[in-house]
């Protein structure tokens, strides 16, 4: 009972809190962009604009809800929600702080800052998801009867579909090293052998990067929406707040992948010469919980400022990249990296 | 010119190393520029924004914004209702109704009994400036022009001199008279009524 009731509180916690920074991020996104711009960027609404997110939830609730009368609406009302839970789920397996019998006690056992704690098929669960997200986004794209919401959708099927394959081979390389998929078990690892992912892994990380971008459908991966083409892509009949979780999704996607690459690549709670899987006590829960906070939101912050960096993919080019670049890099990757395993284990 | 003519200069790309074609060294470059304008822009003075309320443009000295109808010496319009200004308006924003000036105005025949310039049809392109023969319609430096509605932005001579009340210290007519202060003692002149957007201006 106390058990379940632990659980409830852990699932709300997480759900709020990223909601809530979805809608900050949002304002950081803006704000972010405003620099790269040489702008000031939204300062109006409360302190230095830290209200603008508030403001920004309230207009999305208020704007008209139009439903264009050609659509399929039962599809087209259930695309969104699709989109919000495939990402949301994402998170139970995400380990959000130390997990392990050293966690700060509280009541009868450690705190473990996980949702669903030890489980071993981590990642897999992670990719299973992910390659949900793809329905969201195509069944609007086909419920909205409407040639670019279409493009956009099929866009978004074909290139999801071609980055899963190079995402889950760049990790292999990561798995065999720790020899477990639980996430973990391979911050643990970086933890013990005093290494980060990225250090032995180089080539994975950058594989497993580009294609964080391209599953998030982030520039210059954001083919399925091209303003400029698709006029808004699989969006383009969405109004008000059903466009509003089609934004919240799109976040909440960037979250789970920069924790991802974190907990995979740059060590996790990890930090040098300070941390190992062994100090109990709330201080030490504390430092971990937010160094690996603080590497997610700089890993955030990349990826925007990627996004300013970079213009979109060429449509054949970005299949090209994928089936013809990433897809042997990362074949390679295993094989190199498994043989090296093989010789030095003996 | 046939493809195979010796004259013609073939260019051939530039052949990109491995490492080139991996663009990661173009990627770091963008990088680096992008991120020094994020950094400049958020700590320093990279920003380029002016803050519009409470920081206000200055234009140009030969900026076109609102009209404005000069006086002379004795504080008496300018305007000889010629025309010229009328006829060069392209868009034909200008309407003027000419009187014979009184008998004690021995510098003139005619004087603008109505002078009316509609700033919504107005393309601010300065001709009638330029074809006033006796600098009596020039563009102010005014940009904030707003208004209600249609009639308020009719401007009539009434407001046309209340401009130029405002505007003539800070900008000297371009022949370089300025009329002498408490000057509107004729019954043409009334009290300047140039609706929210003068008001403003004098608050400022």
């Amino acid at each position: 009972m106390l058990e379940i009731l632990g659980l409830l509180i852990k699932i709300s916690l997480v759900v709020g809190i990223t909601q809530g920074a979805v809608a900050y991020l949002i304002l950081v996104e803006r704000k972010i962009a405003a620099f790269a711009q040489d702008r000031i960027g939204p300062n109006r609404v409360g302190p230095l604009g830290l209200l603008q997110p508030i403001v920004d939830g309230v207009k999305m609730f208020l704007k008209e809800d139009v439903t264009p009368g050609y659509v399929n609406k039962p599809i087209f009302i259930l695309a969104p929600f699709l989109t919000i839970v495939t990402a949301m789920i994402g998170f139970a397996v995400v380990p959000f702080g130390p997990v392990g019998p050293n966690g700060p006690v509280l009541m009868d056992g450690p705190i473990q800052f996980q949702i669903a704690p030890g489980i071993d098929i981590g990642i897999l669960y992670i990719f299973a998801v992910g390659s949900l997200a793809v329905y969201g986004i195509i069944l609007a794209g086909y419920a909205s009867n409407n040639k670019y919401s279409f493009l956009g959708g099929l866009r978004s099927s074909a290139q999801l579909i071609s980055y899963e394959i190079p995402m889950g081979m760049s990790i292999l390389g990561m798995v065999l090293l720790v020899g477990s998929l639980d996430l973990n078990a391979i911050v643990e690892w970086q933890d013990k052998h005093h290494v980060w992912g990225i250090v032995v892994q180089p080539l994975g990380f950058f594989i497993f990067l580009i294609c964080a971008f391209a599953e998030t459908n982030r520039l210059p991966f954001d083919l399925p929406e091209s303003e400029q083409e698709l006029v808004g892509g699989f969006h383009t009949e969405y109004s008000s707040m059903k466009f509003g979780m089609f934004f919240l999704g799109e976040y909440l996607h960037v979250i789970t992948v920069s924790y991802l690459v974190v907990i995979l690549f740059l060590g996790g709670w990890d930090v040098p010469f300070l941390t190992d899987s062994s100090q109990t006590g709330w201080l030490f829960a504390l430092i971990k919980i937010s160094a690996l906070l603080g590497k997610v939101l700089l890993m955030i912050v990349f990826v925007m400022w990627i996004r300013w960096t970079l213009p979109r993919f060429r449509y054949d080019r970005l299949m090209e990249l994928a089936w013809k670049r990433m897809i042997p890099l990362a074949i390679a990757n295993m094989v190199v990296t498994a043989t090296v395993l093989q010789l030095v284990r003996g | 010119m046939r493809s195979d003519d010796p004259s013609l200069k073939r260019l051939k790309p530039p052949k990109l190393t491995l490492f080139e074609q991996s663009y990661l060294p173009q990627i770091l470059g963008g990088l680096f520029v992008t991120g020094r304008h994020i950094v400049n822009a958020a700590v320093g003075t990279g920003s380029l924004t002016m803050e519009y309320p409470e920081v206000q443009h200055q234009p140009s000295a030969n900026y076109r914004g609102v009209h404005r109808l000069n006086k002379d010496e004795q504080g008496r319009v300018k305007c000889v209702a010629c025309m010229l200004c009328a006829t060069a308006c392209p868009v034909h924003c200008i309407d003027i109704v000419g009187a014979t000036a009184p008998e004690s105005w021995t510098d003139r025949e005619k004087y603008c009994q109505s002078f009316v310039i509609d700033e919504l049809r107005c393309i601010y392109c300065g001709m009638c400036e330029e074809a006033c023969p006796v600098d009596a319609i020039e563009l102010t430096s005014f940009y904030d022009l707003t208004g209600l509605s249609r009639e308020e932005m009719i401007f009539d001579k009434t407001k046309l001199l209340s401009v130029y009340d405002l505007t003539k210290t800070a900008e000297p007519m371009k022949s370089g008279i300025v009329a002498p202060e408490s000057s509107h003692t004729n019954e043409l002149y009334t009290t300047p009524t140039m609706g929210p957007v003068i008001e403003r201006q004098q608050l400022v």
